[in-house]
């Protein structure tokens, strides 16, 4: 009997969908639906090499119409889902009749936060190739960039604008940069590596407004003071794209509510994949959802396996990871870090131009590490989160590779 | 058989590859790709497959 699986969204977690579903030996129809025009395409880049204009747009392609054929995927581009009748297995879309399906994918991903001080020309997010394209533009007019929001995606665009000679001023209301993801130390050493690169940067200080026209903003701060730009990066975060399921009856919560097989939790021919997905995950404990490349690939593999192997689903039961590429500093974070938890840190950004920062909740075992510019210490860590490493073992490994060595251990 | 090829001018270390399939791949001291082998046996090919696909950097395929 032929089946139809339908992916709603095409990014890396809906290509990836349908690529592991051949790779699992799917036979059924495959139906890509996307609301983009663009053929699928990677993000990384855009605040990266596309960015800086060191990478073609061609070289972030996801998908060729060609690969789609020869893989046997049907594209439906340029049509955005709006609905699902989840008792009568159809997809609804805009300007199109309705797709059945028997399997759907849902990996509509997430969208930026819009900026809550106008949308004009010149006030930029960063979330897909056009916003990349446009923001190049304006950086290439030169002036000033103000960005607001010092987390990853937004450290990244500052990083570039530095590399492409722009002025930048990096604004964030927390006093200690990224210290919603690590330990108050580390924060202040991103803190340092924005200024050691010629960033200014404004720290515990949010925005009250943004006056004036593309080419000569003033954004007045709630400290008083006014920062002038040219052109404005909003980067404060991402918001599931989950709204077009609000008459569908699937539960919704800050993402699509998934048990620990990715399945929707009212309806199991239904899965999610992505920044859409909250799931269960079991060994966690809690629903979470995560806003990283390689978890979208990953949740995309295992929704694959479980609809092709209905009888033996696996739970998605992933490490955590991502990176980050800020001025000359690769950054990685694997499992579970920062807050308050208890750490240690090997190695020195100044001394060592590199170190691995190891967390632990129970003093013992690691539970997640941050990583700079460290691919040994990266793979100690990836690999020991796997097979259950203690953070002494660790330190035992990993600082004798220090040059100079540390003078007393701690 | 199929194999598997690495750009290693592309490979950023990300070890995603490593994590995949480590009988295949491994990391160098400056964090570039090692194949630990290239021939891939039909009974592997969909993990490796996986594994190559999960590198962000596309520096892996596997080819026929
Ligand atoms: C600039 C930037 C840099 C990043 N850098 C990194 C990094 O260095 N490391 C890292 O780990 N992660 C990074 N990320 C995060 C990573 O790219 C995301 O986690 C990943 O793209 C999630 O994939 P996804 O397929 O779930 O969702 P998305 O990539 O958001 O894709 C969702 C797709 O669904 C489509 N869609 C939305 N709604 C609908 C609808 N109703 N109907 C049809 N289609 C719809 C969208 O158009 C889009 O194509 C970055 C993200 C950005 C934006
Ligand atoms: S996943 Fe890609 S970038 Fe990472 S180590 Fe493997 S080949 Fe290199």
């Amino acid at each position: 009997m032929n089946t139809t699986t339908v992916i709603v969204g095409s990014s890396i977690g809906g290509v990836r969908a349908a690529q592991s579903l051949r790779l699992e030996g799917y036979e059924g129809e495959i139906i890509l639906v996307g609301e983009d025009p663009e053929l699928p395409y990677d993000k990384p880049p855009l605040s990266k090499s596309v960015l800086a204009g060191k990478a073609e747009e061609s070289s972030i392609r996801l998908l060729t119409r060609e690969q789609a054929e020869d893989a046997g995927i049907q594209l439906l581009l340029g049509h955005a889902a709006t609905g699902i009748d989840v008792a009568g297995n159809l997809l609804q879309l805009q300007d199109h009749e309705p797709v059945r399906f028997d399997h759907l994918v849902i990996a509509t991903g997430a969208s930026a936060r819009p900026s809550p001080w106008g949308q004009r020309p010149g006030i930029h997010v960063l979330r897909s190739l056009d916003d990349a394209r446009k923001l190049r533009t304006n950086l290439l007019k030169g002036g000033t960039l103000a960005v607001i929001g010092a987390g990853f995606i937004g450290a990244e665009a500052a990083a570039t604008a530095r590399s492409l000679g722009l002025e930048v001023t990096v604004i964030d209301p927390l006093p200690i940069p990224m210290s919603r993801i690590f330990n108050p130390e580390i924060g202040h050493w991103f803190g340092d590596l924005h200024r050691n690169n010629g960033v200014t940067t404004i720290f515990g200080t949010g925005v009250e407004s943004i006056d004036g026209e593309q080419g000569s903003f003033t954004l007045r701060l709630t400290n008083g003071a006014n920062v002038e730009a040219a052109t404005v990066l909003v980067g404060i975060g991402a918001v599931p794209n989950d709204a077009w399921l609000g008459a569908s009856g699937l539960l919704v919560d800050n993402g699509v509510v998934l048990d620990e097989y990715c399945r929707a939790v009212d309806a199991p021919h239904i899965y999610g994949v992505g920044d859409v997905a909250r799931w269960r995950h079991e060994k966690h404990g809690e629903d979470i959802r995560i806003e990283h490349w390689t978890n979208a690939v990953e949740q995309a593999a295992c929704v694959a396996y479980n609809i092709t192997h209905p009888q033996s689903p696996r739970a998605y039961t992933p490490v955590e990871y991502v990176w980050s590429d800020q001025h000359d500093w690769k950054i990685q974070v694997v499992g579970r870090v920062g807050g308050n938890a208890e750490h240690i840190i090997i190695g020195h950004p100044e001394l060592h131009g590199r170190f691995a920062a190891l967390y632990t909740t129970d003093g013992v075992n690691l539970r997640g590490a941050a990583i700079v510019n460290w691919p040994k210490a990266l793979l100690a860590c990836r690999r020991g989160m796997g097979t259950g490493v203690t953070i002494q073992e660790l330190r035992e490994k990993l600082e004798p590779l220090l040059d100079p060595q540390p003078l007393a251990a701690s | 058989m199929p194999v598997v090829k690495a750009d290693l001018q592309a490979c950023q270390g990300y070890a995603n590859c490593v994590v995949g399939a480590t009988d295949y791949f491994d990391l160098d001291d400056d964090g570039i790709v090692v194949l630990l082998k290239t021939e891939v046996p039909e009974a592997d090919r969909s993990r490796v497959t996986e594994a190559a696909r999960s590198c962000p950097v596309s520096a892996l395929v596997v080819e026929n």
